[in-house]
């Protein structure tokens, strides 16, 4: 008992130092699962996050275009894997991560749940969906988990790229024809509001934000993140030449940020519920995508048993996460 | 599915440095495994050199024994160039 005391401050002074709390360390099994949940919400995001602009792959409209997309739907698959395998240093295990996807039992972000309608929606989702995920990712480089916090650091730095290349691709239709304006008009009216959304539920519904905070899981509320998002985003838009669809939308110089209207929050209740536009056309894809390539992880296999001599190891190396063996980045 | 083994991936950041841990994957094979590393984790030249080596052959000193295991250092002081007084006027010390 005196021992798990012991475990338990050790924790708490590492998490009020500031310090990182890494694999092999001991944590309470709350903060374990939060982390795993979070990290592979995260992941799972990314790699549903390929699917609305993959879509357009096959129909960009220059060579440059399309190797920028191609690019930048890798590095959504990269990032994907940079969290998994961050989720896989608390003690998760990958082909379960995937399989609590593909039934459901595990969320991913909301906003790759809508249809992308147009090529302006490739600006837009870099613009203003990359933008938001920038917005809360970047505090997330300072989380208490230091494997998480790693990888965040290589995903920001990629970010980066996405939303410049979405604001260039927007500028360039914006030089265009007027079918070409109204085009990223209307994209920009159908991402806005699913964009704010990302924030998740405003603060005073969002029941594990004080322990999330207290933990350094989440080192600022969603509103504070929404809020810091709509002023960062208004001027590029008149810079654009586009309007945010709010006419709530204003500037208050008492404040000195933006006010803006309500968000619909029903509608995100229903989009998580799984009655958004996309729900089940994104997991459906996954799932044949897991169950098509079955025959080459199975092929794989086979060649490297032939060729090493002995059957690879599984994953029995690997212990249960409450266990007391240990998980570290370089042993599981 | 048959789990592919995991990975470790170490890079080299350029010519001079070490190789440092960046992350793991799973791979059929250790060729796979690096084909994988690089992909992954040099899309933007991050790396001039990978290891990948197989989670399970690498051997890490215990949580458990933090304090205990790391104690020979910690009581040799004299080890470190503050230990010593030296006068200020003493040039190129």
């Amino acid at each position: 008992m005196t021992e798990i005391l012991e475990l338990e401050q050790h924790f708490a002074e590492t998490i009020a130092h500031e310090r990182r709390v890494e694999p092999r360390d001991w944590m309470p099994d709350a903060y374990r699962n939060t982390m795993i949940r979070q990290i592979a919400q995260h992941a799972h995001s990314e790699i549903i996050g390929m699917q609305p602009e993959g879509n357009w792959i096959t129909r960009a409209p220059s060579l440059r275009r399309k190797a920028i997309l191609i690019a930048k739907v890798q590095d959504e698959a990269g990032h994907g894997m940079y969290l998994y395998s961050a989720a896989e240093t608390l003690g998760a295990d990958r082909a379960d991560l995937t399989d609590k996807l593909i039934t459901g039992r595990q969320k991913y972000s909301s906003i790759f749940n809508y249809p992308t309608l147009s090529y302006a929606d490739v600006g837009v989702i870099g613009w203003l969906v990359d933008g938001a995920a920038i917005c809360n990712q970047v505090p997330l480089c300072r989380s208490s988990y230091g494997a998480y916090a790693r990888a965040m650091v290589r995903i920001c730095k990629e970010e980066s790229f996405h939303q410049r290349q979405g604001y260039e691709l927007l500028m360039t239709m914006m030089r265009g024809t007027e079918a070409q304006r109204e085009m990223v008009q209307d994209a920009t009216n159908r991402f806005w509001w699913p964009s704010l959304m990302m924030f998740g539920p405003p603060d005073d519904q969002s029941p594990n934000t004080e322990r999330s905070m207290a933990w350094g899981i989440k080192r600022h509320t969603n509103d504070e993140l929404r809020q810091r998002f709509v002023d960062m985003t208004v001027p590029q838009a008149e810079k654009l030449g586009v309007t945010l669809p709010d006419p709530d939308l204003r500037w208050n110089p008492e404040r000195g940020r933006y006010d803006f209207g309500a968000v619909d929050w029903d509608e995100l209740t229903q989009v998580i519920k799984g009655n958004g536009p996309c729900n089940a056309q994104r997991v459906a894809h996954r799932k044949a995508a897991h169950a098509e390539g079955a025959w080459v992880r199975e092929a794989a296999t086979a060649h490297a048993t032939k060729h090493s001599g002995f059957a690879p190891f599984s994953s029995p190396n690997r212990p249960d996460p409450g266990s007391s063996k240990v998980q570290s980045e370089v042993q599981r | 599915m048959s789990d592919w083994p995991l990975y470790e991936v170490f890079l080299r950041g350029k010519r001079g440095l070490n190789h440092v841990h960046v992350g793991s994957l799973h791979a059929a094979d250790p060729q796979m495994a690096l084909h994988h590393a690089r992909d992954l984790y040099t899309r933007r030249n991050e790396g001039v050199s990978i290891w990948v080596v197989a989670a399970v052959d690498i051997t890490a000193s215990s949580p458990d024994e933090k304090d205990p295991f790391f104690a020979p250092a910690g009581d040799k002081v004299y080890r470190h160039p503050t230990f010593y007084d030296i006068p200020d006027d003493v040039p190129h010390m």
